[in-house]
């Protein structure tokens, strides 16, 4: 993942934006891969979409509250994505979340201090079979149990948040 | 290049749910070990790596072509046997083999195991058989030859009415028919016009659509041309889910092949007909999934939707005449061109013609994608196919249609599946989830967690959903938590009687659904909830007291070792006791105990 502080932000940008045309319809897929590369988007993509857009800033801004894809604050090195969709749900996937909530001491929506884990809940991952299932960037943990997390988490490096407590 | 032998192919499942126990390492484990041994060219299989084959359960799962031989639960160290054995000496590995949940025997092929026995596929004909992103499989399965015919031997007329005969009905949720959806918007006479695949797939619990896509891709492309041929329509949009990076990935890389053997694009096949397909990539809201909302989100607008009375097939994408299927409607086009409406239409029920593909997860044993023919029963889906509940507990009730759907209890296990069997059922068809819950599953926590979802995927454009849902949350997280007041269970009701009534969309017409259902069938357990403070499934925290029954307790101890909160205590041997002052209430004895000897006071 990358930082918006790189310096050749603007060239970065400039490529993201000319991979389509200056249409509104394509706000969403600029934003996507904004979202992508960076992992929320910064005021300054929205002003750069919106410049190329030629479209008011707020319109972004909209479209990034109302799609649950897009985030305005940066996350964690580690997202953490609990699901609680409702396979995951009736397999007990809210013990997993109280887990990690103990165990790094932040609520979904929340980044420990240390900006080690980011933890959100999301409704299906598309594995229902495995319920109930955690995604931590891209690999998929399924099956899981209280202490399965546990030994999970603390591949993830000794901090996290759990010293803090 | 057809060779003399029938090919040997090794399918190895990279379906999600055996992606994420490792069915990308088996693959390329089986490559590089193959290639290694350099086995006789003549009898090298073909490894690809093939979308869902649906006992997701029991993944990663390969399967050996032509024999047919399944393993299941296939890793790493298995690989250099599998390849002596299996590959070389074609003899099969007895431990690897499925064990069908029904009988507990192990079974050499799919065709054996209970969980395919009752199985017809249509939709899902070629997922799981075929390589996704190479065309060529799907050419060989008849793969582009109803588009063909439709090009130049059927007029667009034609096309719609044959579409009718098979009495298709849209697998998106509504079941609308789509012939007749078809037949609307060809009518209008105003150009440009578009069609729509919906793959936004918001449904929690539900994964149909993207097996499709992931497993077959090209049968969705074939579906939108011809409905496009047949509306006159020269461009189309596939509106997936951001989240479906896999399905994104497969869908653009089969639009590229196809355009490279002219199925896309000018001039499709030298017939004069121009269609292009474009991939726009949603952004996780649940409203989006509606159709107009999902238009507006296409446009690169806030996906709100918009009142009814403005139909899409005349002012649809851009105002412009729109059809709008789902990934499995326009996947079961391509058959019945090709084999016909009538075929189509002698499967099913009355009503309900063909199959469903339904999402089969929860407390069940055999989880997966199943497709079976409209009219099978709740039952056979259940304890044939899915094997039963799990751990063998009692069936307590079975959700369907998604966060707008119902819970349908014990009692209607016999109910026939179909569109308008679910709808008399307070339930619906929805886009296919079926979610199967036990007795450890509170019907009022259901509730609230679909009240919750809803809430939170209202869009807010119309009051009724935003604040009666809100207004309902409220009441049953009062229930939840022991604060429920006599006259709530009835307030419930109200309150979901006006939201039906008055809300702009689907959403929040459907969005009582689920209290109103779960009302309707478990009362009782409403009750027990609100006047004797008391969750009887014990998943409620504030109104759950668990017990150790001493005369069941066989002092096993497994309970004490695994209780995360030190709160059980007792010899070995000797009856165990819970200490309520520590007790966290998580369930994890309850769910551990073999001798059902913990229950909720
Ligand atoms: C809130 C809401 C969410 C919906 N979500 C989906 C969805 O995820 N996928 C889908 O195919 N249809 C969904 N629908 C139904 C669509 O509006 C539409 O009826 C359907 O896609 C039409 O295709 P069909 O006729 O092939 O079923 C949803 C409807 C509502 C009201
Ligand atoms: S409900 Fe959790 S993966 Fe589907």
């Amino acid at each position: 993942m990358e930082s918006y502080k790189d310096e050749d932000f603007a060239a970065q940008a400039k490529s993201i934006l000319e991979r389509y045309p200056r249409e509104q319809r394509f706000a969403l897929a600029m934003m996507q891969d904004f979202q992508r590369k960076y992992d929320y988007l910064s005021q300054e993509a929205i002003r750069q979409i919106a410049a190329y857009l030629q479209i008011p800033s707020g319109k972004i801004y909209s479209l990034a509250t109302f799609y649950k894809a897009f985030s305005l604050e940066k996350k964690g090195k580690y997202i953490i994505k609990v699901c609680d969709g409702t396979a995951c749900h009736v397999r007990s996937s809210m013990q997993i979340l109280e887990e990690i909530e103990k165990l790094l001491g932040i609520m979904p929506g929340g980044t420990t201090a240390d900006g080690r884990f980011s933890l959100e809940t999301v409704k299906c991952l598309g594995t229902c079979a495995l319920a109930p299932v955690m995604v931590i960037n891209d690999e998929y943990y399924g099956s899981l149990t209280a202490g399965k997390v546990r030994e999970i988490l603390k591949k993830y490096g000794d901090g996290g948040g759990a010293d803090e407590e | 290049m057809k060779s003399e032998q029938a090919k040997r192919k090794i399918l190895v499942c990279c379906g999600p749910g055996c992606l994420a126990v490792g069915g990308r390492e088996i693959l390329e484990g089986l490559r590089s070990r193959i290639a290694a041994a350099g086995l006789d060219a003549t009898v090298e299989p073909v490894i690809k790596g093939t979308g869902c084959h649906g006992l997701c359960e029991q993944g990663p799962m390969v399967r050996f072509l032509p024999e047919d031989i399944s393993y299941c639960r296939v890793s790493l160290p298995d690989l250099d046997e599998i390849v002596e054995q299996t590959v070389r000496q074609q003899k099969v590995v007895e431990r690897l083999l499925l064990v069908d949940a029904l009988t507990g025997r192990r079974v050499k092929s799919q065709g054996e195991n209970s969980f395919y026995k009752k199985q017809l596929k249509i939709a899902l004909r070629n997922t799981g058989e075929i390589n996704p992103l190479n065309i060529d499989d799907y050419l060989e399965r008849d793969g582009y030859r109803a588009l063909a015919k439709v090009l130049f031997e059927m007029d667009p007329e034609t096309v719609i009415a044959e579409v009718e005969k098979s009495g298709l009905r849209g697998r998106g949720g509504a079941g609308f028919p789509t012939g007749l959806k078809w037949r609307q918007c060809a009518r209008v006479d105003n150009s440009p016009k578009y069609v729509i695949c919906n793959a936004d797939e918001g449904d929690p619990g539900a994964f149909m659509d993207r097996g499709i896509i992931e497993g077959d891709p090209h049968s969705v492309i074939e579906g939108m041309v011809i409905g496009a041929y047949a509306i006159k329509a020269h461009r189309g949009f596939v509106y997936i889910r951001d989240e479906y990076a896999l399905a994104v990935k497969t869908m653009l890389e089969a639009i590229r092949q196809a355009e490279a053997r002219s199925y896309l694009g000018r001039n499709i096949l030298g017939s004069g007909f121009d269609f292009s397909l474009e991939v726009v990539r949603g952004g996780g809201a649940f409203v989006c999934g509606e159709s107009t909302a999902l238009m507006a989100s296409i446009e690169g607008r806030v996906g709100e939707p918009r009142a009814k009375y403005i139909r899409s097939v005349e002012r649809g994408l851009w105002d412009q005449p729109t059809v709008l299927n789902n990934v499995e409607t326009w996947a079961n086009i391509p058959p019945i061109i090709l084999r016909g409406g009538e075929w189509f239409s002698s499967i099913g029920t009355a009503k309900s013609k063909g199959t469903k593909v339904f999402s089969l997860v929860g407390k069940v044993k055999n989880t997966g994608l199943v497709e079976v023919p409209m009219g099978i029963t709740l039952r056979e889906l259940i304890f044939d196919i899915g094997g039963g509940i799990l751990n063998d507990r009692k069936f307590k009730a079975v959700q369907t249609g998604g966060p707008s759907g119902g819970c349908i209890p014990a009692e209607m296990l016999d109910l026939e599946v179909d569109f308008d069997s679910l709808t008399a059922a307070d339930s619906m068809m929805g886009s296919g989830g079926m979610i199967v819950m036990d007795e450890r599953t509170c019907m009022v926590d259901t509730a609230r967690y679909y009240i919750d979802f809803l809430t939170e995927e209202s869009c807010g454009k119309c009051s009724p959903c935003r604040e009666g849902l809100k207004r309902m949350r409220e009441i049953l997280n009062d229930i939840c938590s022991g604060a429920g007041l006599p006259g709530d269970i009835e307030l419930l009701e109200e309150i979901g009687g006006m939201v039906r009534e008055c809300s702009l969309c689907g959403l929040g017409k459907t969005a009582p659904n689920p209290v109103l259902s779960t009302i309707k069938h478990f009362r009782e357990e409403y009750d027990e909830h609100v006047h004797r403070k008391r969750c009887p499934a014990g998943i409620c925290r504030p109104l759950t007291t668990f017990v150790i029954d001493g005369e069941a307790c066989t002092g096993c101890g497994l309970c004490r070792k695994n209780c995360p909160a030190e709160a059980i205590s007792g010899e070995p041997k000797e009856p165990h006791v819970i200490d309520q002052s520590r007790c966290t209430k998580c369930g994890n004895c309850i769910e551990l105990c073999r001798f059902n000897a913990i229950t909720v006071k």
